[in-house]
């Protein structure tokens, strides 16, 4: 049994296999492995005796259950008004511009993914961004490519951040 | 009887509490248009189009969600819903491909009846559907799904999980991103769909559809090189009526046989007719079972025994437990036992080359499409069935080739296999297969008919989910007497979601039986993918009892005593489970990825 099964087994029998343990077995397998590959989707659905697709639907649904292998930093820029109002364009270029990916893709060397999300709350200090749990106001693109590149330079070292 | 009083456009009426506005209305002859609501299925009320005015309250109420309360006064036409109403629709147009002209299900929609009857005229919202990035999966032989059809009633959805107990089909992403969609959104043919075709009979758009043949069925007619050779299943003859005019639950046999010939098929026969050598191959089957287990007490033998006429429930079995394949039967169902026939048997006794064959079957079953197509059923040399035309596909043609259907007089099956009995035509009607098979098998092993007035195993009929019936076997022949006053259990279940209740009891053991009978869709065949649309629960009542009226109308109704059977065990397959029908009428099962 690989990794990932055991995990979802243990998971399964931690939140149990009702219907409604769903979600936080999601939760928890996005947290161990960043996302939710195929694979994974289709153990759980076994675990829980329900479809995978009804498992990739509720995956789907939520923004912050990913479905796509993602890159070690996460990063979610808000996409909402405020944010677009207040230069949000400009801070994508920026990161774009940096990283050299575009929105839902991955660095090739796997460490930073480009997302958008909706509101993220802190309109009063748009534009903003979260890379993985950390949130990032105000931004600028010089302040855009420090933060990043106090990233890059953790993901050199192979510091472990969380 | 707990009544309340309400109005209805200021008709008062006393009706039962908790009755919806919608049920209410069409109780006393109002009509609210639906679109997501259908009488099959739990109630979602997203596509607002019957949204009705309440007095009192701001807000406009969908009628098919609200329970009707004492004292509401309500209106089903008023400004404020007439306008509302045809906002909805422009607004379902707006995200919808209304190229109609072009689409299959033009003139049975009830998107464009909607448009229709609301005059639909003005486009004043901004046509999304260049926007949208729709796609098309057609990869499947059995059904084609076409997004930009799609209006996310989510019928579909509900029949999957709700009739089905699949849930192939899943409602993905949220907001205008929303869509349905399978499995990581893969194509139909990849996950596990079991192509039974009820997302199809209750879809109200062109989103979901049957994979038409009708083309290559009308190119192999007009090709004067082909022998042309049709099978019509027990199901089609009491449904394929309702497309051509008459009431449901009509039986039109005669008629549709004329048809037939009249398209074009140079030899026209009978499904039921490998449906009555289905009870020959697959009550032996069980008997030679039931020897195994009690007699020479072998701990392999696989019992229950469960029946493998449906391939919307092989492909479930395959994909859900696929450990439990070796309790199918292993005989083929009556299409493809039919399809290899038409080669090897029917080629012989004609004289024909089976190259120069087409086998054409009309099925009230999208499966069966999938089911010709599995690489397995090539047993003659050549593809058994070539082509599989739903009930609809027939209707279809017999409507383009301008046949008057009503005037039609009746016709006969061609001879050789084309005699069916009783016992075969109601293989169409859940419990059928296992009524036939009891028939036959009892009075083998006893000599006696089975202890039932006028051979109705009433037991086993009914629109139950699922049923148990159980037979004691009293006084048998010398040969079977190791069966004396053994009782035979037997559970039959239809739609999936039952067949899962079935197998689940069976796993866990709490149930033991000898024979089950599994039919994927609600109401077995007649109730089938293929069927025409639309279907509910009083639909496939009137559909069965046409069925049973057609049992009882035949001068045989035991599939032993089949005269075309018992000559084409002494022609050519000599005995049942013999040698030949191995290698003919048997196959094997492909264990599937569960998703």
């Amino acid at each position: 049994m690989d990794t990932s099964t055991t995990l979802i087994k243990n998971l399964a029998d931690q939140y149990g296999r009702s219907r409604n343990n769903l979600l936080p077995i999601l939760q928890s397998v996005v947290k161990q492995e960043k996302y939710l590959s195929e694979l994974s989707m289709i153990t759980i659905a076994k675990e829980l005796d329900i479809s995978a697709s009804e498992v990739y639907g509720t995956a789907t649904f939520y923004s912050f259950l990913e479905h796509q292998k993602m890159g070690r930093y996460i990063i979610r820029v808000c996409k909402t008004i405020t944010c677009s109002m207040k230069g949000k364009n400009q801070i994508l270029l920026a990161i774009q511009d940096m990283l050299k990916i575009d929105i839902g893709e991955t660095t090739p060397d796997g460490t930073f993914s480009l997302l958008q999300t909706n509101c993220l709350g802190f309109c009063h200090k748009a534009p903003t961004m979260l890379i993985n749990n950390d949130v990032y106001t105000e931004l600028t693109p010089e302040k855009v490519r420090e933060v990043l590149s106090g990233y890059l330079a953790k993901a050199k070292e192979g510091e472990n951040d969380e | 009887m707990n009544k309340i009083k309400i109005t209805i456009n200021n008709h008062p009426v006393e009706i039962k509490k908790d009755t919806s506005i919608l049920d209410a209305a069409r109780q006393i002859g109002v009509n609210i248009p639906t679109l997501c609501y259908h009488k099959d299925l739990c109630i979602a009320g997203n596509c607002r189009v019957c949204l009705v005015e309440l007095a009192g309250q701001k807000r406009l109420s969908p009628a098919c969600a609200t329970p009707c309360e004492d004292g509401m006064e309500i209106f089903t036409n008023s400004v404020k819903v007439r306008n509302s109403r045809k906002h909805i629709i422009e607004l379902l147009l707006s995200e919808h491909n209304a190229d109609c002209t072009r689409c299959y299900k033009n003139g049975n929609c009830e998107l464009q009846k909607l448009a229709s009857d609301y005059k639909i005229m003005t486009s004043d919202f901004i046509p999304l559907v260049p926007f949208k990035h729709y796609t098309i999966d057609m990869f499947s032989p059995s059904i084609i799904k076409d997004d930009s059809k799609c209006i996310r009633c989510q019928r579909c959805v509900r029949t999957c999980a709700g009739l089905q107990g699949v849930n192939a089909l899943t409602v993905a992403y949220k907001g205008d991103q929303m869509k349905i969609t399978s499995f990581f959104e893969k194509s139909m043919n990849e996950v596990n769909c079991t192509n039974c075709g009820q997302c199809v009979i209750h879809c109200p758009t062109g989103a979901l559809t049957e994979r038409n043949y009708i083309e290559e069925v009308w190119e192999a007619i007009t090709d004067p090189t082909k022998h042309v050779v049709v099978q019509t299943a027990p199901a089609v003859r009491v449904a394929l009526g309702e497309e051509l005019g008459f009431a449901v639950g009509t039986r039109i046999t005669g008629k549709m046989v004329a048809a037939l010939r009249s398209l074009g098929f140079d030899s026209v026969m009978d499904t039921d007719f490998t449906a009555d050598l289905t009870i020959m191959e697959e009550g032996t089957e069980l008997l030679s079972r039931l020897k195994r287990a009690l007699v020479d007490h072998d701990p392999d033998v696989k019992l229950p025994m469960a029946t493998s006429c449906s391939p919307g429930w092989i492909k479930y079995i395959e994909h859900m437990y696929p450990d439990y394949l070796g309790y199918l039967s292993t005989c083929k169902s009556p299409q493809q036992m039919f399809g290899v026939l038409v080669k090897t048997y029917y080629a012989q006794a004609r004289n024909l080359q089976p190259d120069k064959i087409v086998s054409v079957s009309i099925m009230p079953c999208t499966a069966k499409k999938f089911e010709a197509n599995r690489p397995e059923m090539h047993a003659s040399g050549y593809r058994d069935v070539d082509y599989v035309l739903t009930t609809r596909e027939l209707a279809i043609m017999i409507k383009q080739a301008g046949i008057d259907f009503m005037k039609l007089e009746d016709a006969k099956f061609d001879r050789l296999m084309g005699e069916s009995t009783g016992a075969g035509v109601i293989f169409g009607a859940t419990g059928g297969v296992m009524e036939a098979a009891l028939r036959t098998a009892y009075e083998l092993v006893t000599g006696r008919d089975v202890p039932f007035d006028n051979l109705n195993i009433l037991p086993v009929r009914g629109m139950e989910g699922v049923r148990e019936a159980s037979i004691l076997i009293e006084n048998p022949l010398k040969e079977w007497a190791f069966l004396n006053g053994v009782e035979l259990k037997c559970a039959i279940v239809h739609g999936l979601i039952n067949a899962k209740k079935l197998m689940d009891a069976i796993q866990s053991g709490e149930t033991q039986y000898h024979f089950i009978e599994v039919m994927a869709c609600p109401g077995g065949c007649l109730g089938g993918g293929g069927q025409p649309i639309p279907t509910s629960p009083e639909i496939r009542r009137k559909r069965a009892e046409a069925i049973y009226a057609e049992d009882e109308g035949m001068p045989l109704r035991k599939s032993h005593l089949n005269p075309e059977v018992i000559k084409i065990y002494a022609d050519f397959l000599i005995k049942p489970l013999g040698e030949k029908s191995h290698l003919l009428l048997h196959t094997n099962y492909t264990a599937r990825k569960r998703y």
